[in-house]
């Protein structure tokens, strides 16, 4: 191999990758990833999917924003946040994938496509576990500062308590993502305070995209059964345990923003099943529409 | 940051020699960082030709990278290159922050200590970016995780 051309490193000098995908590298090679002690495989792989799926579909609604945010500066804000929930999500499908195998896809045999690819690429909308909150399509700027700012608050409270798991590897990835969300949430309530103080349409704007969004927050800080199952054993995180801390935590910047808390009642499930049961808005299967189409088409492709 | 060794970066954390092979432990500074095939494509590169036939590069997720492990050499570099070097890491609780952060940076051009934050997110995940208020300049500062 050349290594004085830049595509090498790129590339990965192999010519049996796949050309698609996120990278070319394990992202847990090197981890234990054993599962714990009284910790079902099956169990562990569901929640690291609701984790990483929230995270994976949420990055790709903000990629959207590429080249489309108001200002230089936030265009890139955007992407940046994008990239960090994109790679959580790398570790807690390949995390999924490790758990228990039987999670990920079956492609043909000799398929190059590495399991945390499969399940981002080749999986259908029911297969996925994230909170709807993260797959609604794109709104203004304020849609996007509100839509992160709930998402934040309430997924930084869930990692600064999942960095204490049982399962190592979902320890490392919350501890980092503690790090990485405390950006996060910042820049959204730097955001929502200064549309809300900005100008009449820009307070209304806001105004509209809270009242917009407000039914989906539910959903973020209640538990489904496999998340009360691995938060019994050491190893999840009770989401509703975290509903008062995220209260307080958007109090704080409505009381500021002299924003009134909306009175909307939460978006019902269909037949009691939510997000996290694989019970979608169609905004999914749009949006993985565009997402999946080229790997799909390509199952086999290599560079 | 090519004026950066991965060992000043902090990420190299790290490293066995067992007869011909090597056992190189990396951690990436941020989960997406796009930057970890790269790394471990120059280690193999690197080490294969200071003649160990046999590298094997793992990765190491915990404890996480903190802009505190950025050696003083590294700094010295940062600076030198036009980068602003980052200040402490905070450490525990995390608050949520409503005005803009505060650093007491001085601006790697001109040594003003009048500078503005222009946006918390830069040209890559690890750097916000500032402007000097006297000589203009914008400047990338690592930032404090």
């Amino acid at each position: 191999m050349n290594h004085d051309s830049v595509y090498d490193g790129l590339l990965g000098g192999d010519s049996s990758q796949w050309a698609f995908g996120t990278d070319f590298e394990d992202p847990l090679a090197g981890v234990d990833t054993t599962v714990p002690a009284g910790v079902d495989g099956g169990e562990l792989a569901a929640y690291c999917l609701m984790l990483g799926d929230d995270t994976l579909v949420l990055s790709q609604r903000l990629a959207e924003w590429c080249s489309r945010a108001p200002e230089l500066e936030e265009d890139i804000a955007l992407a940046n946040m994008a990239l960090d929930l994109l790679g959580q999500a790398r570790l807690l499908l390949a995390r999924a994938a490790a758990a228990d195998p039987a999670v990920v896809p079956v492609l043909p045999a000799g398929s190059p496509v590495p399991a945390e690819d499969a399940l981002a690429f080749f999986r259908e909308a029911g297969q996925f576990r994230n909170v709807r909150l993260a797959e609604v399509v794109n709104g203004d700027f304020a849609h996007v500062v509100v839509r992160l700012l709930l998402f934040s608050i309430a997924r930084l409270a869930v990692l600064q308590r999942l960095s204490g798991s049982g399962d190592a590897v979902l320890a490392a990835v919350a501890a980092k993502g503690v790090k990485e969300l405390t950006y996060h949430r910042d820049w959204a309530g730097r955001w929502f305070l200064t549309l809300a103080q900005g100008t009449e349409e820009s307070r209304k704007r806001l105004v509209s995209a809270l009242e917009q969004l407000w039914p989906l927050r539910d959903e973020l800080v209640t538990a489904h059964p496999v998340e009360l199952s691995l938060a019994a054993a050491g190893v999840g995180v009770d989401p509703a345990g975290v509903r008062d801390e995220t209260d307080a935590v958007l109090d704080q910047v409505l009381a500021v923003a002299e924003v009134d808390r909306p009175q909307r009642a939460p978006l019902a499930g269909i037949g009691g099943r939510t997000g996290r049961d694989g019970m979608h808005t169609e905004a999914l299967s749009r949006m993985l529409a565009e997402m999946q189409v080229v790997a799909r088409a390509h199952p086999s492709g290599r560079w | 940051m090519p004026m950066l060794t991965l060992a000043d970066l902090g990420v190299l954390r790290d490293t066995e020699v067992d007869g011909e092979v090597v056992v190189v432990s990396i951690t990436p500074t941020y989960s997406g960082c796009p930057a970890m095939a790269t790394m471990r494509d120059d280690l193999v590169h690197r080490l294969t030709d200071a003649g160990f036939p046999r590298v094997e590069v793992r990765v190491v997720l915990s404890p996480a990278w903190s802009s505190d492990w950025i050696t003083e050499h590294g700094r010295a570099e940062l600076r030198a290159a036009g980068l602003s070097a980052p200040g402490p890491a905070k450490k525990g609780p995390v608050g949520l922050t409503l005005s803009p952060t505060r650093r007491a940076l001085t601006c790697p051009r001109c040594g003003s200590a009048r500078t503005e934050v222009i946006s918390e997110f830069g040209a890559t995940a690890c750097k916000a970016l500032y402007r000097c208020v006297d000589c203009f300049e914008p400047f990338d500062h690592v930032k404090e995780i």
